[in-house]
């Protein structure tokens, strides 16, 4: 039977994929079929190109589908069996339209492990997860292998947290196992707030059941029969679907009391995040559950030992706990033997920025940063030149072009001045300022700082202004040695991670891009031309017509002259937006 | 419990499982400074000037909550500690008001001492700062939130010992502040003026009002004694300059009550040098108070008494004493109702 | 409250936050469900509102304001009917998130947190909304626009009310 899959994740629904599900149901039914399947699917992980569309067993992958697209693939493909062109991916490397999605070079070099029902299955129906061999690993592990045969077999498998500090997740397993307590929890970390990481939350929306699993599996390894997934206020689709997750999987028996006859009992709750960034810190986290702000606890003790309301509590990443049906089902040698030495398995990234393709890209650890960028990602958007690559978020740090061949894993990653961070990459290209860059997390973190700590409190806010400073033109040569102190004080003595990671970006490109915050000093110069104190925009009077299209998009009416007259920007009035020059066919506006 | 050896600045020091290292460093000898730990209250390791560096730890350790380990190796002084505690203290001096010369904390400032040790003259930092009004619309405590570093001490205890909750932190990162729901002021807030958050506040945030600008700590002496209000008994000291009583403070050695007291005992000091209070008895004559000698006021109340008991006998006469009276006073008093006006009618009230 | 009739009146607001109340009495961790269904259920949060949950959850008053002014999804004032979020995560930052802001801030001449007089709209920035495949995004409601450019903006207002 042929089976429509239509993408509902966040990006495709606000691309407009519901109209495209409804119109399929509509067209399909005026004209009597009954034959073919249309569902939704979760995330491709493919955002960009959405709505998606993906017609099996063909494998064909239509994207940015629209309603009137509709009646020509039922017409043209369903029923005469023809590929409908223009709604086929072009592949900007080779200037091509691809048909199936294993030839589309975004999919191609990627080994989806973790992602592998994601856009394939309906998340709402916990069949398509079994039927897929969904809750295999959860009766293997309840009706053939000891708590810590478990915990053995996750120790052996290399699995490391993907939350950000990857910790070895079977020690964390053991830690908590080991801790003495009537009872125990196991926390579930989808706070995910790095901006520009939505990884947890396709897996979430695309795929609920392998997280509810994981955690299953957890429990049982470590004496607990209580679970909460702690996900961010922002995300009410991830919630909704599991709500529903939870409840099938109750229903079958797979979460509640006895499961699987073994006497092993575990249910999961669901906690909504309010909408602060260091709840995903994990002792924040639980204090948030709690009931209380959001502020981070000194560890030790870790949570491991004393967590949620004092007891026991292993916390893991949403990520994490997906990748454990896999370890088990398939063997921790069978996981172990991908990766590189320190880092096993594969690893999801958010690819975004400047690069052709931008989306979800789950990989083997080890590949390099090159391989990301240029295969799967297609090269930098609008062949303009690579600059850096940003990764871990704000805790993270920019890359330069030196270190494209670099094998992305975790230690590499640390010895680089980076971090794996939940995984956003964020590509950056000769227009990119890289102080603006680093003022641009700076102000995330600053904003984000729970205040506890003095460090961090009054720290990050301090580099901040010293950034501001510098990207407004009134830098001091002293500034950066300043910043460098300080940043290293504040990594050095904040309570959590949050500031002691806060100061990585402007470090990384201090130490890869010195240069470019000297111009900013020195020569009152912004390389890239972002910074906007320092630049002037000049409309060259050989070069402009006259049309006023500049000044009709000018917010703020900087821009006067007369018709077919060479126009002029008044540089009082200029508040440096940048419409005008976008606006202007005649390359007449320059800035600089 | 097991007793656990360490290195401190490579001295060995042995102390019990579960001490921090602050504690077995001050066991050691070494002064470790804090500003928002307080042994009696709950630890939240946040001020981070209590840092300190451990062998083989990726980052500064706070020493007032991080427990001993076996074999550990701590330097309490060492080149990036120092640095660390320097720099907490230029920022937290960045965000505060260079007042300490008519600041009423100097002398015994934690900040301006720690300032002081680790010669930070001014925090460095040009930028913003908090500017919050200083707020003394009630008779007791002045609040100038613009000198609170947000150890978080006057929640603590108003949460943990007080029980009354008044205060907590509002808001989030640099604008974070303590304050009572609606940020309201004390006065409009459920608070008892009880002074504990003053007595535990680490800088001129908190200060006692009726003495401001009134004496400098070092100028006057302390005379512990027991509060005359109530039957708890509490412990403090006066504060005494020119042989007049300007003040109480808490005192720690204090048996019933620790550092704590209530507001009477806290603030209600004044009556001793007020003007309005009797020193001399009074008689009134022609419907007039008149003041009379102490030998004239005694003949008299013993004749009334005499008489009333003569005429309607010793019940009718009652007794009130009072809890402002010693132990000794009041023993004295019952033992003048029932053995010389012979009646049990005596009584006092609890408390004031 | 009664009116004139001398029936009483149900407020159907505070009839939702007794069930809501009770549904979390007693309850460990119940403060922030607590007020995000208080929210719910007024839009934000008014002041007789958190005393209710301060007394009937036996929460400081003080504990109640602190929790609900350190998370930004709680609000003390009324709310615009139209809620705009305009993402200036990293994402959306890279690809001009903070021109369409601005735009947003001059057409409704209003500032990042504010509400325009007339209640029609709420502006405000969010770091990420987790559509950054979509860049730069904004959200109003619980309608996500992507792909945008700054001269589109006028055409997404008009749509609301
Ligand atoms: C400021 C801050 C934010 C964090 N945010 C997240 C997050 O959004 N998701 C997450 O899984 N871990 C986050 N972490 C890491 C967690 O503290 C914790 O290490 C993780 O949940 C453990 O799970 P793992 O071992 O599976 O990685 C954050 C840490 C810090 C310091
Ligand atoms: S480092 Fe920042 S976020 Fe973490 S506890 Fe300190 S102030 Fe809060
Ligand atoms: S840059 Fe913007 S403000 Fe300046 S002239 Fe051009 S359109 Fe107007
Ligand atoms: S609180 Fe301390 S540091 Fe601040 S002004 Fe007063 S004495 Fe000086
Ligand atoms: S005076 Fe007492 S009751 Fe009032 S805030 Fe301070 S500690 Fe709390
Ligand atoms: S008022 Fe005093 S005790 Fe309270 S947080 Fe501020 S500095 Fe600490
Ligand atoms: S009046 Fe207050 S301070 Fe005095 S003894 Fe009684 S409780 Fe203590
Ligand atoms: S939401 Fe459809 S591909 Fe991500
Ligand atoms: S005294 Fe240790 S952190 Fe404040
Ligand atoms: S950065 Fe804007 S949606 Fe993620």
């Amino acid at each position: 039977m042929r089976k429509v899959l239509i993408c509902a994740g966040t990006g495709c629904i606000s691309s407009g994929s519901p109209k495209v599900t409804e119109k399929f149901q509509e067209e399909l039914s005026k004209r009597g079929i009954t034959d073919i399947e249309v569902y939704n699917t979760g995330c491709h992980g493919f955002c960009e190109q959405g709505p998606i569309v993906i017609i099996e067993p063909d494998k064909t992958f239509y994207c940015r589908v629209e309603v009137d697209d509709v009646p020509e693939i039922i017409e043209k493909h369903l029923l005469g069996g023809q590929i409908v062109e223009k709604v086929l991916f072009h592949e900007p490397q080779v200037d091509k339209k691809v048909e199936k999605y294993t030839d589309i070079s975004f999919y191609a070099k990627q080994q989806r492990l973790v992602l592998h029902n994601c856009g394939h299955i309906n998340p709402e129906r916990i069949e398509d997860y079994v039927a897929n061999g969904g809750y295999e690993a959860l009766r293997k592990v309840l009706t053939s292998m000891s708590p810590q045969e478990v915990v053995d077999e996750i120790k052996k498998s290399g699995l490391r947290g993907r939350g950000g500090g990857g910790f070895p997740t079977g020690l964390k397993w053991q830690f908590t196992k080991d801790a003495k307590g009537d009872k125990k929890y196991v926390v579930c970390n989808a706070d995910e707030g790095d901006p520009g990481a939505f990884m947890d939350r396709s897996v979430l929306e695309g795929d609920p059941h392998a997280v509810l699993e994981g955690m299953a599996i957890c429990g049982y390894a470590v004496g607990a029969d209580e679970g909460y997934i702690y996900v961010r206020a922002e995300y009410p689709l991830a919630i909704r679907r599991l709500q529903i997750a939870i409840k099938q999987a109750e229903e079958k028996g797979y979460l509640g009391e006895n499961i699987f006859g073994s006497g092993f009992n575990f249910r999961i709750k669901i906690k909504a995040g309010a909408g602060a960034f260091v709840c995903g810190e994990e002792t924040a986290l639980l204090t948030s559950i709690e009931g209380n702000r959001g502020m981070p606890r000194p560890r030790p003790p870790f949570p491991a030992v004393k967590g949620l309301w004092g007891k026991p509590t292993n916390i893991n990443n949403v990520e994490t706990f997906a990748n454990v049906p896999l370890i088990i089902k398939n063997g921790a040698d069978w996981y172990a033997s991908m990766g590189t030495e320190g880092s096993k398995g594969t690893k999801i990234f958010a690819l975004t920025g400047k690069v052709n393709n931008t989306g979800l890209v789950e990989v083997p650890m080890g590949i390099t940063m090159r391989q990301i960028i240029f295969d799967i990602g297609g090269g930098i958007k609008g062949g303009k030149k690579f600059k850096a690559v940003q990764i871990g978020g704000p805790s993270g740090g920019c890359l330069p072009e030196e270190l494209l061949d670099l094998p992305v894993d975790y230690d590499s990653l640390i010895k680089a001045g980076a971090m794996m961070g939940s995984g956003g990459l964020v590509v950056m290209d000769e227009t990119t300022c890289m102080v603006d860059v680093a003022k641009f997390f700076l102000n995330f973190t600053q904003k984000e700082s729970c205040g506890k700590c003095v460090p961090c409190r009054e720290g990050t806010k301090r580099m901040l202004e010293i950034l501001e400073k510098i990207t407004e033109g009134k830098g001091e040569p002293e500034d950066l040695e300043i910043l460098e102190k300080l940043a290293y004080n504040i990594k050095n003595s904040s309570l959590c991670g949050l500031g002691q990671t806060a100061p990585n970006p402007v470090l990384s490109t201090l130490r890869y891009f010195r240069h470019e915050y000297e111009s900013h000093i020195y020569d009152k110069k912004c390389p890239a031309g972002v910074c906007s104190a320092l630049l002037e925009y000049k409309i060259l009077e050989d070069k402009c017509v006259g049309c006023g299209a500049c000044a009709r998009v000018c917010p703020v009416g900087a821009i006067s002259g007369e018709r077919k007259q060479p126009h002029k920007i008044d540089p009082e009035k200029c508040i440096k937006c940048g419409s005008c020059m976008e606006k202007c066919k005649f390359g007449a506006i320059v800035k600089g | 419990m097991a007793d656990v050896t360490l290195k401190i600045n490579g001295i060995e020091v042995t102390v019990p499982e579960g001490t921090t290292i602050l504690e077995a460093a001050e066991k050691a000898g070494f002064k470790i400074p804090t500003l928002c730990h307080d042994p009696e209250l709950s630890k939240p390791g946040a001020c981070r000037i209590c840092v300190v560096e451990v062998k083989g730890a990726r980052n500064l350790a706070a020493s007032c909550v991080t427990p001993v380990a076996p074999g550990m190796e701590v330097l309490t002084h060492s080149e990036p500690v120092i640095n660390a505690r320097r720099e907490i203290l230029d920022l937290l001096l960045s965000n505060h008001p260079e007042d300490c010369l008519t600041c009423d904390k100097m002398g015994e400032c934690a900040l301006a001492d720690y300032a002081y040790e680790y010669g930070v003259r001014r925090g460095s930092y040009q930028g913003d700062k908090n500017v919050y009004p200083i707020e003394d619309n009630n008779p007791f405590i002045v609040r100038d939130m613009n000198k609170c570093i947000l150890c978080g001490k006057c929640v603590r205890v108003c949460d943990e010992i007080v029980g009354y909750s008044v205060i907590d932190f509002i808001n989030r990162g640099f604008k974070t502040k303590v304050a009572p729901a609606y940020d309201v002021t004390l006065a409009e807030s459920n608070c008892v003026f009880c002074g504990s958050c003053v007595t535990v506040c680490p800088t001129g945030a908190l200060t006692v009002k009726d003495t401001r600008g009134k004496f400098r700590p070092w100028e006057v002496k302390r005379v512990k004694t027991t509060c005359p209000y109530c039957g708890v008994g509490c412990n403090f000291d006066l504060l005494v300059k020119d042989d007049k009583v300007v003040g109480v403070a808490p005192n720690p050695t204090s048996e019933v009550n620790g550092r704590f007291m209530c507001v009477k005992g806290r603030f209600g000091y004044k009556f001793i040098h007020s003007g309005d209070r009797l020193t001399k008895p009074l008689i009134k004559k022609n419907g007039e108070l008149t003041e009379a000698s102490w030998d004239e006021a005694l003949t008299l109340v013993a004749e009334k008494l005499g008489e009333i008991k003569a005429k309607y006998g010793s019940d009718s006469i009652g007794v009130l004493a009072s809890a402002k009276c010693t132990n000794e006073d009041n023993y004295l008093l019952s033992k003048f109702a029932r053995a010389v006006l012979g009646t049990n009618n005596i009584d006092h009230c609890a408390r004031l | 409250m009664v009116c004139a009739c001398g029936k009483e009146v149900v407020d159907p607001k505070k009839e939702k936050l007794k069930e809501l109340l009770l549904q979390y009495q007693g309850q460990k961790g119940a403060l922030i469900p607590v007020l995000q269904g208080a929210q719910e259920i007024y839009g934000y949060l008014p002041k007789e509102v958190m005393e209710e949950i301060s007394r009937t959850l036996k929460i400081p008053f003080s504990k109640v304001y602190g929790v609900a002014t350190f998370y930004a999804q709680f609000h003390l004032k009324p709310r615009g009917r139209n809620v705009i979020r305009a993402c200036l995560g990293t994402a959306c930052h890279v690809r001009g998130g903070a021109k369409v802001f601005e735009t947003l801030k001059n057409e409704l001449g209003i500032g990042d947190g504010e509400t325009t007089p007339d209640l029609r709209f709420t502006l405000e920035s969010v770091a990420c909304i987790g559509a950054c495949g979509l860049a730069p995004v904004i959200m109003v409601n619980d309608d996500t626009y992507g792909r945008l450019t700054p001269d589109k903006v006028k055409e997404i207002l008009a749509k609301y009310e």
